[in-house]
């Protein structure tokens, strides 16, 4: 069975023709397009370390039929720099230590982008852990990813509020 | 993975003849059927993929003051909806108690209700597990059991059934719209999911083909909406299934309960009701006495299944809990922690 699938990855349109409806969007997007930046963990849905946006919103992508999302528009850590500029999460993940090993922030930071969209937490560290509880991290960054995200988010605000006025 | 043809009916009619094909799965989000796939857990032969028919990602309000939720409205559209928060919060609660934010970006109601057990004997395919491969014995009667079933379970099985968002659903009488070849027919929630009995293999209702639509509140379960929770006990703080849960709505007339609604999740292979406990609290006053009156009557038939004795007395406790939380009434703005018992409890510098 050939299918044939088309996704905006990171802004740019890819055609993508699957052998196969077993892919998951994760396993297409670091096996297929060497978009490896998106980590595989556990392959369950429990770790987090997979979390792209998909037409804007988190998901875990190792939970994902590719072929199910045929249309999306998809989100992954190679897209949310600006050139050599980072994205404002990522600044703040590095200013805060809000990593160890690095294994779990990409999945980290496209949730934390996804969870300041979703607008829910405002600036309770306790909402924000609580909103982050579905990505893991083994070395036990949490301090430093709350703070970044909270900072992040207060950079993102007045950033929006300029451009706004 | 087992390999699976892939179809994406357009229309309703399509995807329920396709769907009644044998070994076909209808497929949502698939945030777990995909992961009991990748664990071989299941192997259905035909996957059709539910997820872009067209109509069921609606939340309706019904002209009686009811809601009717579309099969495909994600978990956490519902619940950050401010209308249906705002008239349902224990079942917005319950949402947001459940899985992660990733998760409940992607489930979807349908999936919700017909999500499997999280026995890991069931998700461990050297073990055997009557739901499974019917006939193969319960590995769980006698292994590591602490977190099984206290109620309605039966010596071929003592799962139960993970769902937080159906356990308010059943204390508000929710129903379960269904559409399959012979037509369209209404199952209340209480009665959708099946003790497992002798046939642990059989877990719902539905017929072969059979598809959830819509699931319906009634106009009446708003009217507990100032008086309503639903608190759950996790062996973390978040992001686990329960240990023990309870949904518990009240309504005053005078400072007297003149209606109660309670229901117990991860306690049985289903949603568990406990009419008993509603009865014990109408007409009375809203004091330990009468809550944990309720909560022995909401207990009365339970028993252990192994090593999990202590989830009776933690069963009891979170009903008068859960009481005492809807008595003293619904916060105006969701915990931090939604359904924690330590929402609120613990600060960090």
């Amino acid at each position: 069975m050939s299918l044939s699938i088309t996704l905006t990855i990171n802004g740019a349109a890819r055609t993508i023709a699957l052998d196969d409806p077993r892919v998951t969007l994760l396993d297409l997007l670091r096996e297929r397009l060497d978009l490896t930046g998106t980590k595989k963990g556990c392959d369950r849905g429990q770790c987090g370390a997979c979390t792209v946006l998909v037409n804007g919103r988190r998901i875990n992508a190792c939970l994902a039929l590719a072929v199910s999302h045929d249309g999306a528009d998809v989100l992954t850590i190679e897209g949310v720099a600006q050139g050599a500029q980072l994205h404002p999460v990522q600044a703040a993940f590095i200013a805060h230590d809000g990593l160890q090993c690095g294994f779990c922030t990409p999945g980290q930071i496209m949730s934390a982008i996804g969870m300041i969209r979703e607008a829910q937490a405002g600036d309770d560290p306790e909402r924000v852990r609580e909103a982050m509880s579905g990505n893991l991290c083994r070395c036990g960054a949490y301090v430093g990813i709350t703070e970044a995200i909270l900072d992040a988010q207060r950079t993102m605000t007045a950033v929006g509020r300029r451009e706004a006025a | 993975m087992n390999r699976f043809e892939y179809a994406r009916p357009t229309t309703l009619a399509e995807a329920i003849e396709a769907g009644a094909a044998p070994g076909a799965a209808y497929l949502a989000a698939g945030t777990n059927l995909i992961d009991l796939m990748q664990g071989g857990v299941a192997r259905p032969g035909h996957l059709v993929d539910i997820g872009r028919l067209p109509g069921l990602d609606r939340i309706a309000w019904l002209d009686d003051g009811g809601v009717r939720i579309g099969a495909l409205v994600r978990n956490a559209d519902l619940a950050h909806d401010a209308d249906f928060a705002r008239r349902f919060p224990a079942v917005a609660e319950a949402l947001l108690s459940g899985a992660s934010a990733q998760l409940r970006n992607a489930a979807t109601v349908g999936g919700n209700l017909l999500q499997r057990t999280r026995c890991g004997y069931f998700y461990d395919t050297a073990s055997a597990c009557n739901k499974r491969d019917p006939g193969a014995g319960c590995d769980a009667v006698g292994g590591e059991n602490r977190l099984h079933a206290i109620l309605g379970w039966s010596e071929h099985c003592i799962a139960t059934h993970p769902s937080d968002f159906c356990v308010p659903l059943a204390a508000l009488g929710a129903v379960v719209e269904v559409q399959g070849a012979a037509g369209q027919r209404d199952i209340p929630l209480e009665d959708f999911h099946l003790l497992p009995g002798g046939t642990p293999e059989r877990e719902t209702v539905l017929d072969r083909g059979e598809l959830v639509i819509a699931v319906r509140l009634p106009a009446d379960a708003a009217r507990f909406a100032a008086h309503a929770r639903y608190l759950k006990v996790r062996e973390r703080t978040s992001f686990a299934f329960a240990v023990v849960s309870a949904a518990a709505a009240l309504r005053f007339e005078g400072g007297v309960v003149v209606e109660a609604r309670i229901a117990l999740g991860g306690v049985a292979l289903k949603p568990w009701r406990v009419r008993a406990a509603e009865a014990a609290l109408r007409g009375a006053r809203p004091h330990q006495t009468a809550f944990r009156q309720a909560a022995e009557a909401a207990l009365a038939e339970a028993t252990p299944s192994g090593d999990n004795a202590f989830k009776i007395e933690l069963a009891r406790r979170i009903v008068v809990r859960a009481l005492t939380l809807a008595a003293a009434g619904t916060p105006a703005r969701m915990p931090a922690l939604p359904a924690s018992p330590f929402s609120g409890a613990i600060t960090h510098a």
